[in-house]
């Protein structure tokens, strides 16, 4: 073991570390460049916008965990999102029928992928892409593809918790997606790392085999894991129509990939047992700077796919590059 | 703890089998087994693979249930089948081979996973969990950070937080399967005091192994199976290794020293000053034509190291590799294959053999450039006739060549990966640990093809860290030691104890 | 022994051998299951023959499951190649995209409106080479990145993926190109022998990778690397070589297919068949590719293809909508993969039993 450690050695030490400091850079480019950006407004209009991804990246961090993948949560989000709303706009149901109706549907369609996965012994990823094929189409089937516009105002209505004005034109208010979105995020941190059954998943994640052989209840475990991703997506459901205002069957079609490489960014591996909620937290917290700073710079929105392709790739090498750095000093 | 032995009485058994028989199939796995262990005690049960211990420990964890007419006692309560509940709550527990540990989880949470089990999102106590895995380490004196992911750890540590999980679930009887396959001597050293602390405490303990190990020092009874069977408890100190291997055998095995003097043969591998950093320093040897070359030591001498520097794997710091004469300059694996170097690799189930992969194309591998006809297809017969060639030449048991190759016996595996490097027709063949989790009688078998190889003027580079293996096989042994080589010895002129002491002085 | 000894016991290794191999062609067993699939495909035309009797059972439509099948198939092969090398690729779509929008760029910008002759065929070499030269650089990319970096393929190619599509939609601010010379018009449109030209094509294509997975080195290597490449790199395997071709050639899949796809549609555009990439990993799995790399073969992938698309075709006559269809596609799925299942713990229960 080598008794100095050098500058090297702390920034690749953890993924976490990486991006935080990736972050940072991004960060004073960014504010030297446009005055707007290092502001709180600025800030807090950002997470808004990127609580959806957030709630529906907690999910899949703990699937990711687990060692499975899913990637039927997009047609999740939207079925529970479809059946709130024709619950509550058509025929006028109350908010708590019409969204427990909804985590209903959300954690059924979970426990499904969680019950074929256990007992058919096929990698999830399969499972997964069946069921987003199922789920979606009889979505679309039985929506006939239409949208729902009539949201009730309980719904739609701007919810503000805080509001703070800093300037006579700049407030900052801490509104409704940003609270669920943190409550989602605390809860999962706490699940993941202080309960039985958080502990049990990475367990699980780390070395499936003896997990069976030391006693743990697997079918129960991936209930619960592809239960909460069900969940947690009817939650982002909730929030993506409450703020556009809508429901639409096709909303959530092609975020599956983005919302994984948000997990992966964050550190979360494909091979399961590892990663944190505030790896993934910075995961978002990269692209987020990154579309909204290159926004502000008067870079094309239509640029933004671009650079998510880059971010992945450079991050990827970048982690590929630490792991090397790490086993050569280790041998 | 201790009142187990006061109210039992020290001769009446914690665990008992009495005709324990399991059939899979036409197979039958165990064939009415009587055996028992004493409470605190050291037993040790042997086995060749396939003679049925990991099916009698996996009936004692309730892992597999025994066909009917079996029944196990324990402290005092019969059962016809236990279950993995029963069999915990008897406070029966097993370390696998593989230890069943968790490398992304703290020291602390492996030992007290206890505590994780169970359902609820109820809060752990870290506090609770941290004094009972501080107490389990205490108790074998054992010094390993508490918050340490296991997966850092060395092999010889995981195992006592392996040991320390059993320890913590209150075992009585801990049975540990092949426990020393991966550890040094000095950590084999470190495990013994752990047992006899844990016999201390009235743990009984059952070491599970294919070969008589060590641990046998400090074992009282030994018990060895064969094909099923009970062939008998003895005594640790009736046993020894040759009296062993005719248990575990049925048959006499040969010992006779078959070293020639290959002094005046041409070297054909001439290794000078050879370095690495971090593995082996200013190593020089010569192989000469047709010699079976020893190289022992200790895990971690640096023998692995630097047969991969030799196969072109790794890259070396300095030094000269000639080979006829020739200066070798090896960028990779495929120039040492093209100069007519082959290495069998000591981890044959994940370097040596594609397990999934049929045998014929195990033993092609290697060579399907040179099998490709000039359209540059490969032909479906003389990909048959290459492997049914070497399977006749090798004598590899198998169904057919379109087999998977994880269908076969250790030995047989073996056999194949031997088969894929004799078809590239080398000069140099360097076998690295080629008997382990291989059978005796197979073992034999290798033995005698090594031998013949060798007339046949091919030169072989054996390392093993069975000295037994490398003195009765090769003509000249060479000791390595911290990277360096460190003595030569000469089987007959030399004797098996004296390099045995200089290996474990 | 002597030498008729051993002829004898040739032929009979040999007429094992042949038994051996009828037997894993025909019947489902542990290398493929191809047997299982034809009897599904088998059902499911009957099935579809007595729902619609005089639409189903005829020509025309047997013509028009070939026009549609070529597509879906060639992404397939460019996605199936990945898979058993224990990779994936999910740039195949994003990429077949791009090089069509290059190659319809150069045909629509570039290619004077008037060409004809010697010139216009000048101009469509040199609009097809600019499609063929651009996937393999995109395959010598991946390559980089799989192979000497080291970077797991769904993490390389979701980056290139993002990537690919972003740089097309950035180009383009979504908008298609069209109206593409004759001959790439002809390649998706005409037929010969009443056999579509585009079917010719796949066929002739997945003939070439069936030959390549199982007659070449490279084939052997593929396979060998899937199941373990580090033991595969100790028998003195370039996997970096390997995992190269393997890209480079499902990239220059993407490209047959992009000029596919031009001809199909006389258009090209950065957002066309999304919905694909979900299923030629579907297709895969139905055809028996091992997900974790090592085992796959062209001819159950074949039957897996024709399966999907003899729904696709079932159910437009049917009139059920291109949902319906993709649900049953999943179910399908999931019924196959629960039929193993079953028989494999069927095999458990009798081994048991004894």
């Amino acid at each position: 073991m080598p008794s100095t450690r050098s500058l090297g050695d702390l920034v690749f030490a953890r993924t976490e570390v990486t991006l935080a400091l990736v972050i940072a850079v991004f960060v004073v480019i960014f504010s030297l460049a446009s005055p707007v950006f290092f502001t709180l407004p600025n800030a807090f209009d950002l997470i808004e916008s990127y609580a959806v991804t957030t709630v529906l990246a907690a999910g899949v961090f703990v699937v990711l965990v687990s060692r499975g993948i899913d990637i039927s949560f997009a047609a999740t989000t939207a079925a529970t999102q479809y059946l709130a709303a024709f619950l509550a706009a058509q025929l006028g149901y109350p908010a708590i029928v019409a969204l427990g109706a909804a985590a209903l549907l959300g954690v059924a369609l979970g426990c499904v992928n969680a019950v074929l996965t256990y007992f058919l012994r096929v990698e999830s990823i399969i499972v997964t892409i069946a069921t987003a094929s199922i789920y979606f189409a009889l979505l679309i089937v039985i929506t006939d593809g239409s949208e729902i516009y009539n949201l009730p105002a309980w719904w739609t209505d701007r919810i503000v918790f805080l509001r703070y004005q800093l300037a006579p034109r700049e407030s900052i208010r801490l509104t409704l997606p940003i609270v669920v979105m943190a409550v989602v995020v605390l809860a999962t941190h706490l699940m993941m790392s202080r309960t039985r059954l958080g502990r049990q998943i990475y367990a699980l994640g780390g070395n499936p085999e003896a997990a069976g052989r030391v006693g743990i209840n697997i079918l129960r475990v991936q209930l619960f894991v592809y239960g909460y991703l069900g969940f947690l997506s009817a939650v982002a459901g909730f929030l993506q129509a409450h703020r556009v205002g809508q429901a639409v069957p096709t909303a959530m079609a092609g975020t599956e990939l983005t919302v994984l490489a948000v997990a992966l960014l964050g550190g979360a591996s494909l091979a399961g047992g590892i990663g944190t909620m505030a790896g993934v937290i910075l995961g978002v917290l990269l692209l987020a700077i990154l579309q909204n700073g290159l926004n502000l710079l008067g870079v094309s929105p239509f640029f933004f796919q671009v650079v998510i392709g880059m971010a992945i790739l450079a991050s990827m090498s970048f982690t590929a590059y630490a792991a090397h750095r790490r086993q050569r000093a280790a041998a | 703890m201790s009142n187990a032995m006061t109210t039992n009485g020290a001769a009446s058994p914690f665990l008992s089998l009495h005709n324990v028989t399991k059939r899979y199939g036409g197979t039958t796995a165990l064939d009415a087994i009587d055996w028992d262990v004493r409470p605190g005690e050291v037993h040790c049960l042997v086995g060749e693979n396939g003679s049925g211990k990991s099916t009698l420990i996996k009936v004692v964890a309730g892992v597999v249930n025994p066909s009917p007419g079996s029944r196990l006692v324990i402290d005092g309560s019969s059962h016809h089948a236990l279950t993995p509940a029963l069999s915990k709550a008897a406070r029966i527990q097993v370390i696998y081979q593989d230890l069943s540990l968790f490398p992304n989880l703290s020291v602390q949470e492996n030992i007290a996973f206890e505590h994780l089990l169970g359902a609820g999102a109820a809060p752990l106590s870290k506090a609770l969990m941290r004094a009972e895995a501080q107490d389990a380490l205490r108790r074998l004196d054992a010094d390993i950070p508490l918050d340490a992911l296991v997966g850092t750890l060395p092999i010889a540590q995981r195992q006592i937080v392996a040991i320390c999980r059993g320890l913590t679930a209150q075992a009585r009887l801990l049975f540990m399967d092949e426990p020393t396959a991966s550890l040094t001597r000095h950590e084999v050293d470190l495990l013994l005091s752990v047992v006899r602390r844990l016999q201390a405490m009235g743990v009984a303990v059952v070491f599970v192994s294919h070969r008589l190990e060590e641990v046998v020092e400090i074992a009282e009874r030994v018990t060895v199976l064969r094909d099923g069977r009970k062939v008998g408890t003895y005594p640790a100190a009736e046993i020894d290794n040759r009296r062993l291997e005719h248990l575990m055998t049925g048959d006499q095995i040969q010992h006779a020293i078959r070293a020639h003097d290959t002094k005046g043969r041409p070297p054909v591998l001439e290794a000078t000053g050879l370095s690495q950093r971090g593995a082996f320093t200013d190593v020089s040897f010569a192989l000469r034509e047709g010699e079976v070359l020893g190289l022992t030591g200790l895990l971690g001498a640096g023998r692995t190291e630097l047969a991969l520097a030799l196969f072109g794997m790794t890259q070396l710091d300095g030094g000269e590799l000639r080979l006829d004469g020739k200066p070798l300059h090896l960028r990779s694996n495929r120039d040492a294959i093209a100069a007519g170097i082959a290495y069998l690799s000591e981890d044959r189930l994940t370097l040596g053999i594609n397990l999934r992969q049929s045998i014929s194309d195990n033993i092609g591998v290697a060579v399907l450039d040179k099998i490709a006809a000039r359209s540059g297809l490969l032909l479906r017969a003389r990909r048959a006739a290459l492997a049914r060639d070497w399977m006749d030449k090798l004598k590899i048991r198998a169904g057919a060549a379109s087999a998977a190759a994880q269908t076969l016996s250790g030995g047989n595996q073996q056999r194949v990966v031997l088969a894929k490097w004799l078809a590239t027709a080398p000069r140099v063949l360097i076998l690295d640990s080629p008997t382990v989790g291989v059978d005796i009688r197979n073992k034999q078998g290798i033995y005698d093809i090594v031998r013949a190889l060798a007339d046949d003027g091919v030169s072989i580079l054996l390392i093993s860290d069975e000295l037994h293996e490398v003195y009765h096989n090769a003509d000249r042994v060479l000791h390595m030691r911290g990277g360096h080589l460190v003595g030569e010895y000469v089987p007959g002129i030399n004797t098996e104890g004296q390099l045995h002491d200089a290996v474990y002085a | 022994m002597s030498s008729s000894a051993n002829d004898v016991r040739n032929a009979a290794d040999t007429l094992n051998g042949r038994l051996d191999r009828l037997q894993q062609t025909l019947f489902p067993g542990a290398v493929g299951n191809t047997g299982g699939l034809l009897l599904l495909l088998l059902a499911l035309l009957v099935l579809f023959s007595v729902l619609l009797p005089d639409l189903f059972p005829r020509i025309t439509t047997l013509q028009a499951m070939m026009f549609q099948l070529p597509e879906l198939g060639l992404l397939t092969l460019a996605m199936v190649l990945p898979l058993i090398s224990g990779g994936l690729n999910l740039a195949i779509i994003a990429t077949t995209n791009q090089a069509a929008l290059l190659m319809g760029w150069v045909f629509t910008t570039q290619m004077p409106a008037d060409a004809t002759g010697i010139v216009a065929l000048l101009w469509l070499i040199a609009g097809l080479g600019a499609g063929f030269v651009y996937c393999l650089c995109v395959g010598l990319a991946t390559g980089v990145f799989v192979a000497i970096l080291r970077i797991h393929p769904i993490l390389v190619t979701l980056g290139t993926m993002s990537l690919i599509s972003g740089v097309s939609i950035f180009l383009t601010r979504g908008r298609t190109l069209s109206g593409f010379p004759e001959p790439v018009i002809a390649v998706a449109n005409s037929t010969f022998l009443s056999l579509p030209i585009s079917f010719i094509l796949f066929l002739v294509l997945a003939a070439g990778v069936h030959v390549l997975l199982t007659q070449t080195p490279i084939g052997v290597r593929i396979h060998m690397t899937g199941s373990n490449a580090e033991a595969t790199r100790y028998s003195g395997v370039d996997t970096r070589r390997v995992l190269f071709s393997v890209y480079v050639l499902s990239s220059l899949l993407c490209w047959v297919a992009a000029i596919v796809t031009m001809g199909r549609f006389n258009s090209a555009g950065a957002d066309f068949g999304q919905s694909y990439l979900l299923i030629t990993i579907l297709a895969a799995i139905l055809g028996g590719v091992d997900p974790y790399g090592g085992f796959g073969r062209v001819v159950s992938l074949l039957a897996a293809l024709a399966i999907l698309q003899t729904i696709s075709s079932g159910f437009n006559l049917l009139g059920l909508s291109q949902q319906m269809t993709l649900a049953f596609w999943g179910v399908t799925l999931i019924a196959v993969m629960a039929v193993k299942r079953a028989a494999v713990l069927i095999g458990e229960a009798r081994a048991a039993r004894g």
